[in-house]
């Protein structure tokens, strides 16, 4: 007979346990009151998660006043079903009123992106498309043993093994790669590194750091594979240079190869017809897509109307740093907005024609011209 | 407490196998299979919990599952609350009297029965508790890269005899040694690498605890030794130091508070409960120690900057040593300063144990000082007392801490004191050495010393007792004044005799 820490907190009532949230701002936050707390606290998920350590994060975070924050993780597929009074509201705010019974669409046919392929490579620098997958059947990141987390490796190091062609590579485990292998990934900008940020140390996918973790790369340095980052696999395919279609292309022939050699071992990716891919955040479900690219808007980018303009393209604009990042030199990393709701190929869409019109826009204003008349509707 | 799940079975180690308390049931296309197992309740030996074994037989069958009748009785609400209340005192003066856990197993098997049927009632099953097992050897950390006691004395074996206990609250092997996995440590700071989440880890994980200690503590067996503890002030002799050299003096420990889990472990609302405790003790406290309590979610902000500048404000840890181990969960919540109208007694609450307890003035008089830590710290456990409770404390490892690096007294005391010359001479550190002394930066454990100031306090925690440390401090702080009084005046030093070390 096991006994587990998460049950010490049934001594005391909901009250007592409540976590003060008064100084927060955060989905989770907004959404969560004693009455739910107290409903869903004595629920555990078949592995052993519970409410408390789904908003660990959250109650650690109290989130900044202007940037909203997610607040919560899973810790595995059935988070989000036993927990669904917290995580169905969190996702309704998170992904633009997305309900509880919306169905996602999958796309990953690259045959569907209309164009892509010319984004000027005078202003888009590089481009570039990231998702994430996870292993059915294990848990994720803020929850899995070791065991697990070494299970995952296997089991994507043997995937990605197979892969031939120019997908063809090699692995890099983060505890085993030598000096020569770590700074030649840095100047790829392909390395990662232990997260710094309290967002994801305080829910646990830091631990046992650097142990199962590491990189995969093609042989071309286009297609790349973080093992047991923040997700079980995070995927992505860049490139320098406007063709984005070329890009996605890649991803998506990458992304199925993967997804067959896995089914071929008996495992599959977490997928339902409503949340699409399940990763370990609920803000990249659905496609957990982020497409985009690194462009020069020096002129655009001063615009007061510049804001509303990604609005409208449902953009969002970074530095080129990543998240949290502040532009550097006029150069901007502008990707799609959202994640769920839309299909791989329509977020894809939306980046390729809106970077389209954003250099139109840039191009006007160098020439002294207005863009009044280009101003899109609100997608 | 007891955690009671669907699970009564032994599991077959096979690698990545599913456990369910049903038989042959399928998951995700996984067949599952599993064994009757060992797991009667009340299965006790001494140190050993009910545990996974490897299972060997290839004869499933349906696991019992125990229904709760008796929850919607009287007498099962009658005896929830008698748990709730009393389970802590009880449960203590059972401890503190006898050492051997096949006591501890009776009494706690008894709380356990209530236990086991108050989360049968309240778990809402989602299923049956179903997570996938590997062997120990497939879970065991990679420790090549990591020079830490716990890295040190943690070999696959005693992982694999420990991985699958727990302590009556829950607490594991995997989540005392995290902080540990998660900070190699440095090629010459050699840290412990490991935390306590309760009482109890001490006891259910002395098979790495034990060797950590004994390396930690210069070669105190907890298997065969006996703390002292003694907290009579009077016996101090001298104590009052030359003010020329020593511009401050400070003694502090720590205290936990028996039954509730350590920072570690605990939940929002133990820790709540912690810090109601303790404040409603200090409360208590009259005369020179009258003072008062600023909890860190509620006060302002000239408090905050009037605590800053007394230097007595902590903050949310950063090293990674401490968050790794999960005691700044929900900062700031239930964590708070106390300190008496003179500001020379200071009590932290819920930092990296229950209690931190320090006392401290400008100047030299370390007699002083830890007369009025004595007589604080008694006063505390007086009042705390009278409300049923109790300090986790035991006659092998003393005061019960967090970390097994406090263990024993938890006790440092210290002086800031200036040595331009002493401290430039080459047998500086020597000397230190067998005085059973260290030196720090005055800004605490490592920092450099500003100027020729040093913090020097003493080495050890366990095994000697508190008059007996300090008293070290007294003895060895004015042996270092001499030996710079004799440098001023041009004379030779000599380094002393090493002192003994467990007196």
């Amino acid at each position: 007979m096991t006994r587990h820490l998460s049950d010490l907190k049934m001594n005391y009532t909901a009250e007592q346990e409540f976590p003060d949230l008064s100084q927060h701002n955060n989905h989770m936050a907004k959404v969560l009151t004693l009455e739910m707390y107290a409903n869903l606290r004595d629920k555990q998920t078949p592995s052993g998660f519970t409410v408390d350590d789904v908003i660990q994060t959250g109650v650690d975070n109290p989130g900044h006043p202007f940037i909203m924050t997610v607040g919560c993780v899973a810790g595995d597929e059935e988070t989000y079903e036993v927990f669904k009074d917290l995580l169905d509201p969190v996702i309704e705010d998170r992904h633009g009123g997305y309900k509880p019974t919306d169905k996602h669409k999958t796309d990953l046919n690259p045959d569907n992106l209309q164009g892509g392929d010319d984004l000027d490579p005078n202003y888009v620098l590089s481009s570039r498309v990231r998702t994430g997958r996870s292993i059915r059947g294990f848990c994720l990141p803020p929850h899995c043993s070791r065991g697990e987390r070494r299970a995952i490796e296997g089991l994507s190091v043997e995937a990605l093994g197979a892969l031939d062609g120019d997908l063809k590579g090699k692995y890099y485990a983060l505890k085993d790669m030598t000096e020569e292998e770590q700074q030649q990934l840095i100047d790829d900008h392909f390395l990662f590194d232990k997260p710094v940020s309290p967002l994801l140390l305080a829910s646990g996918m830091a631990r046992d750091w650097p142990d199962a973790r590491g990189i995969w790369h093609n042989d071309n340095k286009t297609f790349l594979v973080w093992v047991n980052e923040e997700d079980h696999l995070r995927v992505i395919s860049m490139q320098k240079g406007g063709n984005m279609k070329e890009v996605f292309n890649r991803f998506c022939t990458g992304l199925t190869k993967i997804e067959e050699l896995f089914k071929e071992k008996g495992h599959e990716f977490m997928w339902n017809e409503h949340l699409g891919y399940v990763l370990t955040c609920p803000s990249n479900l659905g496609t957990g897509l982020r497409g985009g690219v690194h462009v020069k808007l020096p002129n655009l980018s001063k615009h007061e109307k510049f804001g509303e303009i990604l609005k409208r393209l449902r953009l969002q604009k970074r530095g080129t740093g990543g998240v949290d990042t502040a532009a550097v030199g006029g150069v901007f990393d502008i990707s799609n907005a959202d994640r769920l709701g839309f299909s791989e190929v329509e977020l894809v869409q939306m980046v390729v024609d809106g970077v389209k019109l954003l250099v139109e826009m840039e191009k006007h204003l160098e020439a002294g011209q207005s863009i009044d008349d280009l101003m899109p509707e609100q997608k | 407490m007891l955690c009671c799940t669907e699970e009564s079975k032994s599991f077959a180690l096979v690698p990545g196998s599913y456990c369910t308390s049903e038989d042959k049931t399928n998951f995700g296309g996984l067949k599952v299979s599993g064994e009757e197992g060992d797991q009667t309740l009340l299965c006790w030996e001494k140190g050993r919990y009910p545990q996974h074994s490897p299972a060997s037989s290839s004869n499933p069958s349906v696991s019992p599952s125990v229904c709760p009748f008796f929850k919607s009785t009287f007498i099962w609400r009658v005896l929830v609350c008698f748990y709730r209340v009393k389970m802590a005192s009880s449960f203590a003066r059972v401890l503190s009297s006898k050492r051997k856990v096949g006591i501890l197993s009776l009494v706690g098997a008894g709380s356990l029965t209530v236990g086991f049927f108050l989360n049968k009632e309240q778990r809402v099953n989602a299923g049956a508790h179903v997570r996938r097992i590997y062997p120990p050897s497939a879970e065991y950390p990679d420790l090549r890269k990591h020079n830490n006691c716990m890295a040190s004395h943690l070999t696959p074996a005693v992982y694999a005899k420990l991985c699958d206990k727990t302590t009556p609250n829950g607490y594991t092997l995997d989540l005392a040694i995290q902080t540990g996995v998660d900070n190699p440590g440095h090629p010459f700071i050699k840290t412990v690498g490991m935390v306590a989440g309760d009482e109890e880890s001490y006891e259910v994980f002395a098979d790495i605890f034990n060797p950590v200690i004994k390396e930690r503590h210069n070669g105190y067996d907890p298997c065969n030794m006996k703390h002292p503890t003694d907290l009579d002030s009077s016996k101090i002799r001298g104590g009052q130091f030359d003010e020329k050299y020593v511009l401050s003096s400070r003694v502090r420990t720590g205290r936990s508070i028996r039954g509730l889990s350590l920072p570690p472990a605990c939940t929002r609302a133990e820790r709540r409960e912690v810090e109601r405790v303790v404040i409603d003790a200090l409360a208590g406290l009259k005369g020179d120690l009258t003072g008062k309590y600023y909890s860190l979610t509620l006060m302002t902000e000239q408090e905050q900057q009037q605590l800053i500048d007394d230097h007595f404000l902590f903050d949310k840890p950063v090293s990674p040593l401490l968050t790794c181990a999960g005691m700044a969960r929900d900062w700031p919540d239930a964590r708070g300063i106390w300190h008496n109208n003179e500001k020379t007694f200071l009590v932290w609450v819920n930092e990296e144990d229950h209690t931190r307890v320090i006392s401290m003035e400008k100047g030299g008089n370390m007699r002083r000082v830890f007369e009025r830590f004595c007589k604080g710290l008694q006063e505390v456990e007086r009042l705390i007392q009278e409300k049923g409770w109790e300090f986790m404390w035991n006659e092998r490892l003393g005061y019960i801490l967090t970390c097994p690096s406090n263990l024993g007294t938890g006790l440092r005391a210290g002086v800031h004191v200036t040595l331009p010359r002493l401290s430039k001479d080459p047998r500086f550190p020597k000397i230190l050495d067998n005085l059973r002394l260290q030196k720090r930066g005055t800004g605490g454990v490592d920092t450099a010393a500003v100027g020729n100031t040093f913090d020097i306090s003493n080495l050890d925690r366990l095994g000697q007792s508190e008059v007996q440390l300090v008293q070290t401090v007294i003895d060895g702080v004015n042996y270092l004044i001499e030996c710079e009084k004799k440098l001023e005046r041009g004379q030779d030093i000599k380094i002393p005799a090493p002192i003994s070390q467990f007196k």
